[in-house]
């Protein structure tokens, strides 16, 4: 073997070329190959069926209570507030990030609830309760006033445990915290005026 | 092909059988290459101990492993149960299952100590980049396997970790969101995440794992392990004895395959002690909200990962909007040195200059969330340029000035205290610690390349430092 010489002249481009050819062909090959495996990661046929419109009934909920329905495995929260939180929320939006909920309002805000207390009703507020900052559910701190965790002139809202982002009575997320946009208000509709359909907002 | 050996057809029924063997696969010489006639140094200390016991957790969580994945279920419906019912009715099943969840903890000590000793004697300097960048590369399975390992008792720290980790891949601008669909392959985590989770931990992970371990450890017979003095003892200067054995060095066996019997009865001593007595070991190793089912609807009040990953989270903690400011600082004041101060040719200077102001543009417009979570991937990614980093004359902390000794105290203060703060709710000072803690952690790094040259070194011997005992 080692008295064959490899010089310039003896190379057969024309072999190179096809050489070059099937090793490019073969490369298209395999990545198509890697297609269906990278797809079969998705989210299968039935995890895209499981996410219809849920119907909730609030027709027991007394103002300053908490109930909470699942849509697409996902809490979703459904908050009487009381008058006095209400009356609240116009006074934070100096401490807020995103008071009117300006930021990517398609992804977290329907246009029916871009006002001041994020609904379309002002006394009931209807969020996902998934913090917008690594997707854990905040703890609800109603009680206003000095606590762990919190400022002393807390006005009541959420705290996520994981890296303490805090909310506002209208899921508005306040100033210098992690979690960067606001709870996510699901697109829903009233059926009646105790009935409302969570996932869906254009059926008549 | 090697020549085909003769062997004498008196010779006994096993050497021939040997002989047999080695002709057709080179099983002597291999056990001589990487056992008896691979020389070690000979001034070893006890820090040398962590890579033979890194390679016992790894058997210990294979063979555990293996017997657990006969009981356990990937269901989301059944697999907290199936757990339980290891625990509870499977005969001795909750030794198998607690040697593995202790076994995790231990590996990351393990790992943890062997990373350190390469830290301070300068084991990841040439010729041995490989060896340590191999080595980065198993921490980094090692945390992927951690991590995916944790979802499957499917408790409520399992649920909530995987919750907050795979959404940090969603924080990386246009792909994120999708890119955290095809991990979790639903729209929450779920039962196709927990399936896919499991593969990965039990087939996936192991297999590069291993491979990357006999990679680590030929490339380490390759150029022979380094030592507390930093000294070479098989250099072209270095004394050798008449066959050209380094006169420093000492086969790995038969002397430090008995020595590292003593490292391994001490850490199975540890070890046995630990599962015993103490399986969660105060809620560090075994969290106590894990031994409550997943529940999609309620975050714990507090939610932290588990210890080894805890100095790494308190660095992505540590991002919030007012701490872009002062890395925005950071990288002004790089550009302004790489403009000012060095002795780049113009062209690199304009090029670095372009780079920063790029950086800075886009750490005012995306999320401080994503920054984070770059912040936390980097960490752990600087480790892989360690070797470039370090301009020090020598290698082994014992020849570097006092200063530096402290400053690698300092290091090793600010990790345990990142570790500390991970563990902890988040709190105001906390937050501010963490933050200190996190410039500290990528100035060590990024800084390494002039602050490693400053200061009077001792001179290394020729030989290393070893006496008789």
């Amino acid at each position: 073997m080692s008295d064959t010489s490899v010089d310039s002249q003896a190379i057969d481009s024309s072999k190179r070329t096809w050489l070059i050819t099937s090793a490019c062909a073969g490369a298209v090959g395999a990545g198509a190959v890697a297609v269906p495996f990278v797809s079969s990661l998705s989210p299968s046929v039935r995890a895209k069926a499981a996410g219809a419109a849920v119907q909730a009934d609030i027709s027991r909920l007394k103002p300053g209570e908490k109930m909470t329905v699942e849509w697409r495995g996902k809490p979703v929260w459904i908050i009487k507030r009381t008058p006095e939180q209400i009356a609240e929320l116009p006074k934070l939006d100096s401490k807020l990030a995103d008071p009117k909920s300006e930021r990517h309002p398609d992804e977290y805000t329907p246009p029916y609830a871009m006002n001041e207390h994020r609904s379309i009703k002002p006394e009931i507020m209807v969020v996902v309760g998934i913090c917008t900052h690594l997707g854990c559910s905040p703890s609800d701190k109603f009680t206003t006033g000095p606590q762990p965790s919190l400022p002393d002139d807390w006005e009541g809202g959420f705290l996520c445990p994981c890296h303490g982002s805090t909310f506002d009575m209208a899921g508005r997320v306040y100033k210098n915290k992690p979690a960067p946009d606001n709870l996510p208000v699901p697109p829903h509709m009233y059926l009646s005026d105790d009935l409302i359909l969570i996932g869906d907002d254009k059926k008549a | 092909m090697a020549e085909f050996k003769e062997i004498s057809p008196n010779a006994s029924a096993g050497a021939r059988l040997l002989n047999w063997v080695d002709n057709r696969f080179p099983a002597s010489q291999l056990y001589k290459e990487h056992l008896s006639e691979y020389y070690a140094p000979k001034n070893f200390n006890f820090w040398y101990f962590f890579g033979s016991l890194a390679l016992l957790v790894l058997v210990i969580q294979i063979v555990t492993g293996i017997f657990l994945v006969m009981n356990y279920k990937p269901d989301a419906a059944v697999a907290f149960a199936s757990v339980e019912y290891i625990m509870r009715d499977v005969p001795w099943g909750w030794l198998i299952r607690y040697m593995h969840s202790t076994g995790a903890s231990a590996f990351f000590i393990v790992v943890y100590m062997h990373m350190f000793r390469g830290l301070i004697y300068g084991s990841y300097r040439k010729p041995r980049e490989l060896v340590w960048i191999f080595g980065c590369a198993i921490f980094l399975c090692l945390m992927a396997e951690a991590f995916m390992g944790y979802l499957l008792p499917w408790g409520q720290m399992s649920y909530w970790g995987a919750q907050v980790i795979v959404n940090l891949f969603s924080a990386i601008p246009f792909v994120g969101p999708d890119l955290a669909l095809l991990i979790r392959g639903d729209y929450v985590v779920s039962d196709a995440t927990l399936n896919r989770f499991f593969a990965f931990h039990v087939i996936a992970v192991p297999l590069v794992l291993l491979g990357l371990v006999v990679a680590h450890i030929i490339a380490l017979h390759e150029v022979g392990s380094n030592n507390p003095d930093g000294v070479e003892i098989k250099g072209p200067k270095a004394p050798k004895d008449a066959q050209g054995h380094p006169l420093d060095g000492i086969p790995f066996h038969p002397y430090y395959t008995v020595h590292d019997i003593l490292g391994v009865s001490v850490f199975l001593m540890a070890f046995s002690a630990i599962i015993f007595f103490a399986p969660t070991a105060g809620g560090y190793f075994l969290e106590y909200n894990n031994f409550i089912p997943a529940d999609p609807f309620k975050t714990p009040n507090h939610i932290a990962p588990v210890w080894y990953f805890t100095p790494f989270y308190s660095m992505l903690r540590a991002i919030t909007s007012e701490m872009m400011y002062a890395l925005i600082a950071c990288v002004f004041g790089a550009g302004l040195f790489a403009a000012l101060k060095s002795k780049m040719p113009s062209f690199m200077k304009a090029v670095s200059v372009v780079a920063c102001v790029a950086v800075i543009a886009m750490m005012l417009s995306i999320d401080a969330k994503f920054w984070g979570v770059v912040v936390m991937g980097g960490a752990v990614v600087i480790l892989f340029f360690l070797p470039w980093l370090d301009n020090a004359p020598v290698k082994s902390i014992r020849y570097r000035p006092d200063w530096q000794k402290y400053l690698y105290a300092v290091f090793v203060v600010v990790f345990a205290v990142l570790g500390y703060l991970g563990v902890q709710p988040p709190s105001e000072i906390g937050g501010r610690v963490s933050q200190v803690g996190t410039l500290f952690y990528f100035g060590f790094f990024l800084l390494m390349p002039w602050w490693s040259q400053i200061g009077t070194f001792k001179q290394v011997p020729d030989r290393v430092t070893f006496e008789a005992h």
